[in-house]
């Protein structure tokens, strides 16, 4: 078996002010799997933090999600979203810092609709804690070529929240 | 790094790519029931499994299962956490034949592939049992879907030499594929 080098950073942003968003584009296809991973709060406590696709902005996507807040365990699903939910049960916090980690299998793929496996957790031990798993489902056989983060009703994400997106290549 | 016309600022650290490497890679070209990967280095001190994979079958959720060494005995063990879009629950299997690393969807859904990912730790140490970890699921617009943790235990002291991946029935689809990873320690 060959082995390869892989797991590439390809570009990191970290907000330096609040901001409505963080955009990924011109996302090169040689990778056969990305990463995207989020850390930092929110302006407005409790919201979710958000993904869309390729700017879809049309409600081609749904997601399952398997969520913990400490007392009780649930599961839910949402269809036919204008975004993939990245926490949305759990909602991320004004003030403790929270942590999410996505993988989009197989981005690049013109067959067949993209999956995503994501878990994040929010840590805020007055309100809302939680963790979360989250698969999503992007409904386009399209490659993926640019991610959008951000978060409900328009609000903003906080000075200081970071995304880092890595390329994984297969042999 | 070839990309972005982001707002990316600059990559920050000083990231070593050194230390993941891809191993080998099985991409389903017709459905075949079992994907195996074979003689794999000791050079590493994790192994990790990316895989998009749909089972050939029509139905409901599929198991990933998995055999380690060609062992074919009741010497493995797993628990799980299951959300089905409804509710969540947990399940566990002692003393039976098969690891169980994730969650396959039917063929129902032409286009869906299940997203999991698998990390086997410490594979090459002697010393002890190997655990595996794993986080996988699929969506299916409003039809049931899964988001599962699973670990497994491989009641066997042997460094891992060789994966065999297996559906409950059946077969994997056509496009379904299989990606190992290296991870180096210090």
């Amino acid at each position: 078996m060959a082995a390869g080098s892989t797991y590439v950073p390809l570009a990191t942003n970290t907000l330096g002010s609040a901001a409505t968003s963080i955009d990924f584009t011109s996302i090169i296809s040689s990778y056969t799997d990305l990463i995207l991973i989020v850390s930092g709060t929110v302006v407005t406590n409790g919201a979710g933090i958000f993904i869309q696709l390729n700017s879809d902005t049309a409600s081609n996507y749904s997601f399952t999600y398997l969520s913990g807040n400490g007392t009780t365990a649930a599961s839910g699903r949402r269809a036919s979203q204008a975004y993939i939910g990245f926490n949305w049960n759990t909602g991320w916090s004004d003030t403790a810092q929270c942590n999410g980690i996505m993988h989009l299998q197989n981005y690049a793929n013109t067959t067949t609709y993209k999956t995503t496996i994501a878990r994040s957790n929010n840590a805020n031990g007055s309100s809302l804690p939680g963790t979360e798993t989250t698969a999503g489902l992007w409904r386009s056989t399209s490659a993926i070529n640019a991610i959008k983060v951000y978060t409900a009703g328009g609000g903003n994400l906080a000075s200081g929240f970071t995304a880092t997106l890595y390329g994984i290549v297969a042999a | 790094m070839p990309i972005l016309g982001v707002i990316a600022s600059a990559i920050t650290g000083n990231l070593s790519t050194n230390s993941y490497q891809s191993i080998a890679t099985v991409t389903v070209g017709s459905p075949q029931a079992t994907v195996s990967f074979t003689s794999i280095p000791a050079t590493y001190t994790h192994l990790q499994l990316r895989l998009a994979i749909q089972a050939a079958d029509s139905g409901g959720a599929f198991n990933l299962k998995a055999r380690f060494n060609s062992d074919t005995g009741n010497n493995y063990a797993l628990h799980r956490l299951i959300g089905d879009g409804g509710s969540a629950s947990a399940a566990g299997a002692a003393t039976t034949g098969y690891a169980r690393l994730g969650v396959l969807n039917s063929s129902d859904f032409t286009n869906v592939f299940s997203a999991n990912v698998i990390d086997i730790l410490d594979y090459t140490n002697t010393n002890k049992y190997t655990t595996t970890r794993s986080l996988g699921g699929y969506d299916k617009n409003g039809a049931t879907g899964y988001v599962m943790y699973h670990s497994s235990l491989w009641m066997n002291t042997a460094a891992i030499t060789s994966i065999e991946l297996t559906t409950d029935t059946g077969n994997f689809s056509q496009y379904s594929s299989f990606a190992l990873y290296g991870i180096k320690g210090a």
